[in-house]
């Protein structure tokens, strides 16, 4: 088991922006106000050692007067301590974090799987975009509650929607291996790919 | 020369030279088209393990010509769709059957590739035909390498069966504009009520 991080040191250090903290199977968890998360974040990491972010994931409860909350999991590579970071957000409302790609540029991916799953803004993020579902989908965010299994549309129109979608258009011209050779492609090409025409040959 | 050639199909005639044989062109062509298809793998889950499992030594696909494994779309015969299908490789998928020059056909392996299985979600594809025709439906969870095997025979049966003037073997089909590759009303005459509602036809 590891041994139990310093949550005191937290309470201690931003007093009421700890809201609370509890211990779940040996996991210690902790939840921080919306407007500090990033702070205390950045303090985790700087100066109490944990500089491994595990995963950025969120939850939404079955019962709406619960928040949905987003979750941090940081580990201490040296003293192998594991906290879990929790903001509630009110799921009626618009949803939107602090973006903490400025700290760990693995979150990157994280935060765009987490707004496209949930709809969760991260402001401060570079290139907040979906990453599993494509980018013209349109039923909304999957894992919310309010979201039927099945989609919202009909299984025609969801046929429809997903074959219209442009495959080479998921991606950005850095993700794309043409991009090294950006320079060296005929103007009209450089122009075209410049305004996001991708995958045509005309 | 040991060919095998279904029953009455031909006859060999003796003659001034032995290197002849008289036989209908079609029995020739398909006995050719059949024992040569090339697969185009579309291997997405576990069905295609059992697929490569039915490449493999024990079960040795080139038994039935399919020794080469045809990663190009522009040189396959037959598409084997090997597992589920979520609704963002549905384009892909599409453009692959599209690249694969005429004749070609498509094997449907396993529940999810036929029916959308136990993903019965937002993300997936119910069933590969409401984006590209299918020939065989191979049931199965996934369906062991003789499953996969009885039906590119099945398949094969089929193909003997066709017919060179056929031009629907020829011409390439593509969707027409309201995106299906039959009318309408053909779909809905051989089809049931399908999709997450009672009121859905496959045609809709």
């Amino acid at each position: 088991m590891m041994k139990a991080p310093d949550v005191a040191a937290l309470r201690a250090k931003f007093g009421p922006a700890c809201e609370r903290s509890a211990v779940s199977n040996g996991d210690h968890i902790v939840w921080v106000a919306k407007a500090r998360a990033h702070e205390i974040l950045a303090w985790l990491k700087t100066d109490q050692g944990y500089a491994y972010l595990v995963d950025i994931t969120a939850v939404e409860y079955r019962d709406p007067e619960l928040p949905l909350e987003v979750v941090w999991t940081v580990r201490n590579l040296k003293t192998v301590q594991e906290l879990r970071v929790k903001v509630g957000l009110d799921p009626k409302a618009a949803l939107a974090v602090d973006s903490v790609v400025d700290l760990w540029k693995g979150a990157d991916w994280l935060e765009r799987e987490v707004f496209d799953m949930f709809g969760v803004l991260f402001i401060g993020h570079p290139d907040l975009r979906r990453i599993l579902m494509w980018e013209t989908y349109a039923e909304g965010y999957p894992l919310r509650k309010s979201f039927p299994l099945r989609g919202h549309f009909s299984r025609s129109e969801q046929t429809r929607q997903a074959l219209a979608g442009q495959p080479e258009s998921h991606y950005s011209l850095e993700e794309l291996s043409i991009a090294d050779e950006y320079q060296n492609l005929p103007p009209d090409v450089r122009e075209r790919l410049k305004q996001g025409k991708r995958g045509f040959v005309e | 020369m040991g060919l095998t050639l279904p029953e009455g199909a031909g006859t060999t005639v003796s003659s001034m030279s032995p290197n002849w044989m008289t036989t209908r062109m079609d029995a020739l062509v398909n006995w050719g088209r059949s024992n040569s298809l090339w697969p185009m793998p579309f291997g997405t889950a576990c069905c295609a393990i059992e697929f490569m499992a039915s490449a493999a030594a024990r079960f040795d696909l080139s038994r039935f010509g399919m020794e080469r494994m045809s990663f190009s779309p522009r040189q396959a015969d037959v598409l084997i769709c090997a597992g589920r299908l979520p609704f963002k490789l549905a384009p892909v998928i599409r453009k692959i059957w599209d690249q694969m020059p005429q004749p070609k056909w498509a094997i449907s392996m396993g529940a999810c590739a036929s029916t959308g299985g136990i993903f019965d979600t937002y993300a997936m594809v119910q069933g590969i035909d409401t984006i590209i025709p299918v020939d065989v439906y191979v049931p199965g969870c996934p369906p062991r390498p003789e499953g996969l095997i009885y039906g590119i025979t099945l398949l094969q049966k089929k193909i003997r069966g066709e017919s060179l003037l056929d031009w629907d073997l020829r011409n390439e089909q593509m969707t027409g504009p309201d995106g299906l590759f039959v009318p309408a009303r053909k779909i809905d005459e051989v089809s049931e009520p399908f999709g997450n509602s009672v009121h859905q036809t496959r045609s809709a």
